[in-house]
C-alpha cells in the first residue's frame, strides 16, 4: 500500500488538534476539538472552512495555435462529460458527469471555463482513475495538454456570512469563478450554503489559512462537510455514485445534455426513454436510530431500495439518509421504512434537500 | 482526561464500577472520543440477563455505530434515562453523568479478567 498523502495544511491540522482519518488516499482531517456538530452549525449559521486540497484539479488546455486555443480542450470535454462546456462563458463553471460507456459515472465533476484553459474539479477518490480515463480518450487530441495541479490546494470557506466576514470584493454569481488580486476562486459550494473555494499554491496556502483563522473562520473537518452535503441532498462519488449508478438515477438530468456526443450517450438515451429504474430521494426519521449506507428500505414488506448515505442532521436533530429507490416510491411524503440492525424504523420520503 | 482508578476496564473500552452486587456500566473517555459527537444509545431491556463480553446495545455518533459489550454478567436493573434526550453527556461526563446501565452481578469471579485504569491505560499506548 502506498503511503497517505498529506495536504500542505496537515500541520495546521495537528496543531489544532484535529483528528485525522485515511481518506481517498490522504489524512485528512475528519473534524476538530468542536467536534462535527458544532463545526456544521458553524458553517449553517455562520461561516467555516475546509481544507479540500485533496480534491483533484485537472487543467485542460490545447497547443494549437492556429485554432481557436481551447477548441480542442472543449472538443475533448464534450466527448467525456455530459454536461455541454461549449455555453460557458469564460470564468463560468459547470457541474457535469464523466460517464462509462454502460451509463454508469466515472466521476461527478465540475468543469471551470478559465481565459486559456478549462479547469475540472475532480473527486479526490477518483483522480487517478480520473487521469487515466481521459489517457485513454485523448489519443484522438494530437495538441491537448492535460495538466494534473498537484502544485494547487483548495480552501473552501462557507456559510452565509463568508463574504462579509471575507470583505471579498467581488461576489461572482453562483458557479462563477474570478480573481482578487493573484487569488483565484470560485462560488461554488458543497454545503447548501454560499461560500467561495480558494485555488492557492501549495506554498502559500498555510499563511492564507492562518489569515483566515485570524479571522475567527472555525475549521471544519470531512465529517461536517458530510453532513452538510447530505442536509443539502448533494450526492457523493462512492455512495451515491458509482459505476453502475447513472447522473439520470441520481437526478441531475439538467446536467446531460444530448446535443453533443458525449461517451455513454447512447445509454443515457435509452434510460432516458424507457425511464430509470431507482431514484435518488431523501429520508426523513422519527426514531433516533441513524440508517448507514447500505441499509434497506422497505414499503410494507417490499424492498424497494437502499440507503446510499445516512447520518445525524444536526439542523434538524433528526436522522436523514439519501437512498435509491423504485421510481413508483419515490413521491414526497410516502411512509416508508428503513431496516437497521433488523429493526423497522418508519420514514418518510422527501425531496433530496432536507434543510 | 484521567481513567478513574475506582473502576474496572474492558480492552472493548467499557468501563464498571463495582458496588457490592451492583455494577455501573458506562464507556471510556477514549472510547467517546473515538466516536465523536454522540447522538443515541440503543439500550438493554431492563431485567435483560447480559452476558460477558456479549452485546448489550449500540452508541451511534454523527460519523459511526459502535457496539457495546457488556464487561461482565448481569442482569440490567437500571438505565440511564437521561441519555435518550441528551446522549452527548457520554461526551461531556463519560465516567459520570455518561454513565449507560446499572446491573446486578451474577458472576463476580469475572472481574479478574478486566483491567486496572493503570493496565487500561498500558493497553492504550500498547494499541496506538
Amino acid at each position: 500500500m502506498s503511503a497517505l498523502k498529506k495536504t500542505p495544511l496537515y500541520n495546521e491540522h495537528i496543531k489544532l488538534g484535529a483528528k485525522i482519518v485515511p481518506f481517498a488516499g490522504w489524512e485528512m482531517p475528519v473534524s476538530y476539538p468542536p467536534g462535527i456538530i458544532q463545526e456544521h452549525l458553524s458553517v449553517r449559521n455562520s461561516c467555516g472552512m475546509f481544507d479540500v486540497s485533496h480534491m483533484g484539479i485537472i487543467d485542460i488546455n490545447s497547443k494549437s495555435e492556429i485554432r481557436n486555443p481551447n477548441n480542442e480542450a472543449l472538443d475533448f470535454i464534450l466527448r467525456i462529460a455530459t454536461n455541454n462546456a461549449s455555453l460557458l462563458a469564460i470564468n463560468e463553471g459547470q457541474y457535469s458527469v464523466v460517464c462509462n460507456e454502460h451509463g454508469g459515472t466515472v466521476d461527478d465533476i465540475f468543469v471551470f471555463r478559465l481565459e486559456d484553459r478549462y479547469r475540472l474539479v475532480v473527486n479526490a477518490s477518483n483522480t487517478e482513475k480520473v487521469l487515466e480515463w481521459f489517457t485513454r480518450y485523448s489519443k484522438d487530441f494530437e495538441n491537448l495538454t492535460i495538466t494534473n495541479r498537484t502544485d494547487i490546494g483548495i480552501l473552501s470557506v462557507q456559510g452565509p456570512k463568508t463574504k462579509d466576514i471575507l470583505g471579498v470584493p467581488v461576489m461572482p454569481p453562483r458557479n462563477h469563478c474570478s480573481t482578487w488580486g493573484d487569488l483565484f476562486y470560485s462560488h461554488t459550494g458543497y454545503t447548501g450554503e454560499d461560500g467561495f473555494e480558494f485555488f492557492i499554491d501549495s506554498d502559500a496556502l498555510p499563511n492564507v489559512f492562518e489569515t483566515l483563522l485570524g479571522l475567527g473562520i472555525p475549521p471544519c473537518g470531512l465529517g461536517a462537510r458530510d453532513t452538510l452535503r447530505l442536509e443539502a441532498g448533494l450526492p457523493l462519488y462512492g455512495h451515491e455514485y458509482d459505476d453502475n449508478t447513472s447522473i439520470l438515477e441520481v437526478g441531475y438530468p439538467w446536467a446531460v445534455k444530448f446535443d453533443h456526443d458525449f461517451i455513454g450517450r447512447t445509454a443515457l438515451e435509452k434510460q432516458k426513454e424507457a425511464g430509470v429504474g431507482q431514484k435518488l430521494v431523501g429520508l426523513k426519521f422519527s426514531d433516533k436510530a441513524i440508517p448507514r449506507q447500505g441499509t434497506e428500505v422497505f414499503a410494507d414488506e417490499k424492498k424497494i431500495g437502499v440507503v446510499t448515505s445516512g447520518t445525524f442532521s444536526p439542523t434538524l436533530k433528526i436522522p436523514i439518509a439519501l437512498a435509491l429507490i423504485a421510481p413508483d416510491f419515490s413521491r414526497q411524503g410516502l411512509n416508508v421504512s428503513a431496516k437497521i440492525r433488523d429493526k423497522l424504523y418508519p420514514a418518510v420520503v422527501n425531496a433530496r434537500k432536507m434543510v | 482526561m484521567e481513567n478513574p482508578n475506582d473502576r474496572l476496564y474492558s480492552k472493548e473500552h467499557e468501563w464498571a464500577k463495582i458496588d457490592g452486587n451492583k455494577v455501573v456500566i458506562g464507556i471510556s473517555d477514549h472510547a467517546q472520543d473515538a466516536l465523536g459527537d454522540i447522538v443515541y444509545v440503543e439500550m438493554p431491556k431492563i431485567g435483560a440477563e447480559l452476558s460477558q463480553m456479549k452485546e448489550f446495545g449500540v452508541v451511534e455518533s454523527v460519523k459511526t455505530v459502535s457496539t457495546l459489550y457488556s464487561p461482565l454478567s448481569g442482569k440490567v436493573i437500571e438505565l440511564n434515562d437521561g441519555l435518550s434526550s441528551s446522549p452527548q453527556s457520554i461526551n461531556e461526563d463519560p465516567y459520570g453523568k455518561g454513565w449507560i446501565i446499572t446491573i446486578e452481578l451474577s458472576n463476580p469471579s469475572e472481574k479478574g479478567s478486566l483491567l486496572s485504569s493503570d493496565a487500561y491505560e498500558a493497553f492504550l499506548k500498547e494499541s496506538k
